[in-house]
Parts: C-alpha cells; structure tokens; sequence
C-alpha cells in the first residue's frame, strides 16, 4: 500500500515537471500581457493581506504588547544607565569607548527583563500569530476555492500571505528600532557612532529572519492542519519546547548519556562540551540568542569554548563589527535556511493540497 | 447546425487510492446550453467540476474548456470560466461590495470599471441594498447570491455552479434559477450545474446528465433521460372516472401499449409505452363511465432517480 503511494507520487511528480515544461512553452507569446495582470493580482493579495493584519484584533492587542513590553525594558535600561552616566563625568568618556549605546538593547535592572529578550520572547508569538491559520482559515470559510477559481497562480496566495506578513513585521520591527535609538538619543544625549548603527540594524533584520521562522512555521502549520486551534496549539507547543524545555532536554541528556564523571582529558572534556553546544545550537531560539548577543556585546568574542591557553594571548578589546558579523555568520545562515525550509516545505504540501470546499 | 461544444470531456478518469472517483467520462457541453449534472452526494461531480477548472488533474482522460485544456493552462480557462462553489464563502469582515472589488482586483479589472460592474451585478442579483453590509452577516441565499454576482464580476462564456440551491428556501431558490436562466438565455453564457435537487435542475436546463458512482447513466432532455433509464413505461398517465370496476380496468389494460395499471380507489395509474391518453379516454367514455381527470405525468427527475433506483442499491 505504502509502496504503492509512493510511486503514485514519484509519477505525479514526474508528470508535473512535464506540464510545468509544456506550461512555459506555451505561455511564451502574452508572457508580457499576463505577467503585467498577474503582478497587479498578487499586490491585491498583499494589500488586502495586510489590511486584514492591521485591522484584525489578534494583531492590534499583539502589536501593543509588544510596544508595550519594549518600551517598558526599555525605561529601565535608560533609568540603570542614566544613573551610571550621572554618577561621574569619567564615566562619559569611558561610555563612548564601551558601545554605551548597545547597552539600551541589552541591560536590565532585574526589575524588567531586557528589549533583546523581550524580542525573542514575543517575536515567536508574532509570527506564530501572523501565519498560524493564514491557510486553513481560507479553507473552512470556503474562500480558498473560489480564490483558487480566480486566474492567479496558485502559489500568489501563500506568497501573498508570507510577503504580507513579512512587510508587517519588517515596518513594526525596524521603526521599533529606530524609536528607540531615536529614544535613546534623546534621553541619554550621546549619539550612537556608525558601527553601534550598524550592529542595531544587523540586529533588526535578524529579529525579522527569526520571526519569519516562526511565521514559516504556523504557515506550514496552517497548511497541514484543516483547524485553526489544532495549528495554533502545535505552533505554540514548538515554541514552547525550543523556549524553555529544549535546553533541559539537551542537559538531562548529557548529564545521563554522556557521563561527565568519566572525563578524564581535556580532550574528552572540549568534546563533550562541543556536543552540548552542538545540540543547543538545533533550536533555532538558542541561535537567535547567541547570534543577538554576539552583535549587541561587541565583548563577545567568540561562541564557542576557549580553553585557558587560547585565550592566554587574546587582548581583551571588544571585536570590530566585521569580525562579529563573522562570529555570526553560521547561526544566522542556520536561521536563514530554517526559514526557508519551512516555507518550502509548506509551499510544496500547499500546491500539492486538493482544493475542496468541504472536506 | 449545433452549437459548438464549449466544454468537452473525453474519457476522463480520476482515482483517489482505490477508489475511482470519476469514470470513464465522456461529456460535451455546448454554448449557450444549460447543463444539470445530476447525482446523490459522492457521486463524483464535484471532482468533475474541479478537473474542469484544473485544480485536480485527471488520472487519465482528456478535459477541453473553451478549447483550452485545463491541465496545463488553468489560468486561461480560469479567466473565461467563473466557479460557484458549494457552500461558497466570503470574507465576514469585508462587505459585499469589497468581496467583489477583490475579486476584480484578482482578475486584473481596472478599479473605477470594477465598481461600475458590481453595481450593476448588484443591482441585478438584488443586493443593492446589503452591498454596504458585512458578508458574514449575510443569509445563506444572500450569500449565494453575492457567490453569482462575484462568478460573474469576470464577464465569463461559462459558469459552473455546484450545488446553487443547497441550503436555500424555495423562494429563494426560484429567484436563484431565475436569474441563472436570464443570464444564460440574455447573454449566451453556457451553464452547467450540478445538483442533487432533482426538481430544481428540472425548471431550467436544456439537458441533463445522470451521474452515479463516477459514470455517467444517461444524459439527455427530461424525455430522452426516461426514455434511456426506462425502456419501456415511458410515460404515466393518470386516470380519474368513476365508476371504476372491474370491467373498465380490464378494457384499459387490453389497449395496445399500456403495460401495467395501478388502482387506488377511483384512480388509475397507467403506465405505457407510447401516449395514449386519447385511446384510455375514448374507452372510459364508451363505458359509460365519467371521466374526471386525464393527465399526462410528466417524469420528474424525481420520479426517474426514484425508479432508477428503485429496487438496486444505491450507493
């Protein structure tokens, strides 16, 4: 039976890969003409989309949260650093050197946790939100066939759904961003120099990479299941798990599995750890977070383990933006590539999906 | 000489696992004719209409929509062909109006013409006045009502409705039959319509196909369709005299062609194989009887999707 199954599907996929080549010869003539219709179709999507976002109520309590929460870290962070800056004028000049400015994103004063983690907090839950039933609502209220039954390529609707989504988060995230910086200028009258601006806006665009994992992921979600709740409890049962257990897991696994106590070299010892990390280093949260603190903590100078001896010569200065930028890079393609996955996956099931009314 | 067919089907298979949904189908449908698929529920029509739009593909077997095949140019025929599903959604927070503006805004219809046509469609299924209204608080013939005005925000040759009058009341459904044959009859858009509602796609289409189990029975008009499923009593007539004894059903069974006669007091029911009403009058007369009734019944699709399955399993 399951043997059977697959060949039906290597066959389909055989015969799709025919048709899409029959499909392009013969849409050679009006490429120009249809094209120019079809683009003018997909921006009605995204528009309608986002207007959608903007006024559905779900989106406005999330967006306020979320402004909320930053702006309350924030405060703090000002208040922890305005009284550091008050207390001496030395203070000033050393802030200047030390990326004073960074600070804003990452300090707290225990009271409030800080804008980095708020962000990768509340971020997940934003795109989870955002993509969790962009499919299968359209399925149970009956409109994904009569959209499916308008000249538009199948694929504009979940493109015009993760294209919507992303432009949503991508304005309320960067002018989050800049608000603050603005903020900070104001409140703390030192401006940030043009490699703190960078780090910030590096920072930026990795927060949206990592909501667009999350966004990816209720989109896939969305296509997989036919209820809403059923995608939406998944979603945040996945962001659970990466959030909080996932590090449990990792450790209770390695306390049991790979006996600490019978190290007995260095060797064995940078190994084990390695594996640890390695670990970690699945869930896309713990990247987020060494990714973010390795751009905001210029001082970070590397991810991984040092042993005494490597470190023997280091000078203890922070890193350039470059070499940070370096420090991130295999963690943010990581990031970069689980998205993709993730739409992929779901962009494949979605144009496989039989379009029915009911059922 | 007839019209040329608009949409063709030609031995048209499709199987899902084991099960073989639609089978062996051979179908064409010409312009500006109305067309009832007609079945029970899992019959396979909607998987028809689906192939016929291109958003299932056939297993085996060849599907043509204004001559352009569906497998490998479905935007084409989708920009010619409006789709009616069953149970047809619109967006609850947009309003009737904006439902059909999106829609527009999908077919690449310029905004001021776009207005222009809703209007019109509006005013023309009856929705003037809820154009402003939100389409979740719409009522289901409203709601399928709007489904027509945004089929034909498109200005399509062809329009498929499954299963149009599901869910509405009878007056309702009247209206709905009504404006899909103006619409057929004023602009020469060719109709096909399934339903499982025998007496609804009765009142209005020019032909209808049987469809059970993924094949098609028969197909043709009312008396074609009764004439293919039933060889023989072709047609009922039903007889009301009095007095009705014994004697005079004898003579009314000895008439050549009646096959079989049914009695329920001072009615008869006859069932023969050519018309003849004029001979069962001139007997009852002769006998001395008075006639009260005479009158052809006319085979509803009810009374033929009753008798076809009569006696057979169904399912």
């Amino acid at each position: 039976m399951k043997a059977g199954k697959e060949g039906r599907w290597e066959n389909d996929g055989f015969s799709y890969a025919k048709r899409w080549g029959e499909r392009l010869k013969a849409g050679g003539l009006d490429e120009k003409k249809r094209t120019r219709g079809a683009s003018s179709a997909f921006s009605a999507i995204v528009k309608k989309e986002l207007a959608d976002y903007l006024t559905s109520w779900r989106m406005i309590i999330l967006i306020a949260l979320i402004l909320l929460t930053c702006f309350g870290s924030l405060y703090t962070a000002m208040t922890t650093i305005r009284d550091a800056l008050d207390s001496s004028d030395e203070a000033k000049e050393i802030a200047k050197g030390a990326y004073l400015f960074l600070k804003l994103f990452t300090v707290s004063d225990g009271t409030l946790p800080s804008f980095v983690t708020f962000v990768g907090f509340l971020g997940p839950l934003l795109g989870i939100a955002l993509g969790f039933d962009a499919i299968n609502s359209e399925r149970n209220r009956g409109t994904l066939s009569r959209l499916m039954a308008q000249p538009i390529p199948r694929d504009y609707v979940i493109n015009g759904k993760f294209v919507a989504a992303l432009m949503l988060n991508a304005v309320l995230f960067l002018s989050l961003g800049l608000l603050v910086t603005a903020l900070g200028i104001l409140v703390l009258g030192i401006p940030p120099t043009f490699e703190e601006f960078s780090r910030i806006v590096c920072f930026l665009l990795l927060c949206l990479v990592y909501i667009a994992f999350w966004l990816n992921l209720g989109i896939l979600f969305s296509v997989l299941f036919r209820q809403a709740a059923t995608s939406a409890l998944s979603a945040l049962a996945v962001w659970l798990f990466f959030n909080l257990f996932y590090a449990m897991v990792v450790e209770v696994f390695a306390k049991s599995f790979l006996q600490p106590d019978a190290i007995t070299s260095v060797e064995q010892a940078v190994s084990h750890q390695e594996l640890v990390l390695g670990l970690m280093r699945l869930s896309p949260s713990y990247l987020f977070n060494e990714s973010t603190t390795a751009l905001l903590s210029p001082d970070v100078r590397t991810l991984g383990i040092v042993t005494v001896e490597q470190t023997a010569g280091a000078v203890a200065a922070p890193l350039p933006f470059s070499q940070s930028v370096l420090l991130i890079w295999p963690q943010a393609t990581a990031l970069i590539a689980a998205t993709l996955i993730c739409f992929a996956i779901a962009y494949w099931l979605f144009m496989r999906q039989e379009i029915r009314a009911s059922g | 000489m007839a019209a040329p067919a608009v949409i063709e089907l030609n031995n048209l298979c499709k199987t899902y696992g084991d099960h073989r949904a639609v089978d062996h189908l051979s179908l064409s449908i010409l312009k500006g004719e109305i067309f009832g698929l007609l079945g029970p529920n899992g019959a396979g029509k909607t998987t028809t209409i689906l192939m016929m739009l291109g958003l299932t593909e056939p297993t085996s077997g060849s599907v043509r929509v204004c001559g352009i095949d569906p497998v490998r140019n479905p935007i084409d025929v989708k920009r010619k062909v409006g789709y009616l599903p069953d149970d047809v959604g619109f967006y609850h927070h947009m309003t009737g109006l904006e439902n059909l503006l999106y829609t527009a805004a999908l077919n690449g219809i310029p905004r001021a013409e776009a207005e222009k046509r809703a209007w019109e469609l509006l005013e023309q299924v009856n929705l003037t006045e809820a154009a402003h209204k939100k389409a979740g608080k719409y009522s289901r013939g409203m709601r399928q009502r709007l489904g027509l005005a945004d089929v034909l925000m498109k200005r399509p040759d062809v329009i498929i409705l499954d299963e149009p009058t599901l869910g509405i009341d009878p007056e309702g459904v009247r209206e709905l039959l009504r404006l899909i044959r103006d619409l057929s009859r004023n602009e020469g858009i060719t109709v096909l319509l399934s339903s499982h509602q025998l007496h609804h796609v009765q009142q209005i289409c020019d032909r209808v196909g049987l469809f059970v189990n993924g094949k098609l029975l028969a197909e043709g008009n009312m008396e074609r369709l009764a004439q293919q499923l039933f060889l023989q009593d072709s047609y009922v007539i039903h007889v009301a005299a009095s007095p009705l004894d014994a004697s005079l059903r004898a003579k009314i069974e000895a008439i050549p062609g009646v096959n079989k006669v049914e009695q329920t007091e001072n009615e008869l029911d006859v069932y023969c194989q050519t018309d003849v009403s004029a001979a069962i009058s001139k007997t009852i007369i002769e006998s001395h009887a008075s006639l009260f009734h005479l009158s052809r019944r006319h085979f509803g699709l009810d009374e033929i999707y009753h008798r076809y399955f009569e006696g057979r399993d169904a399912r």
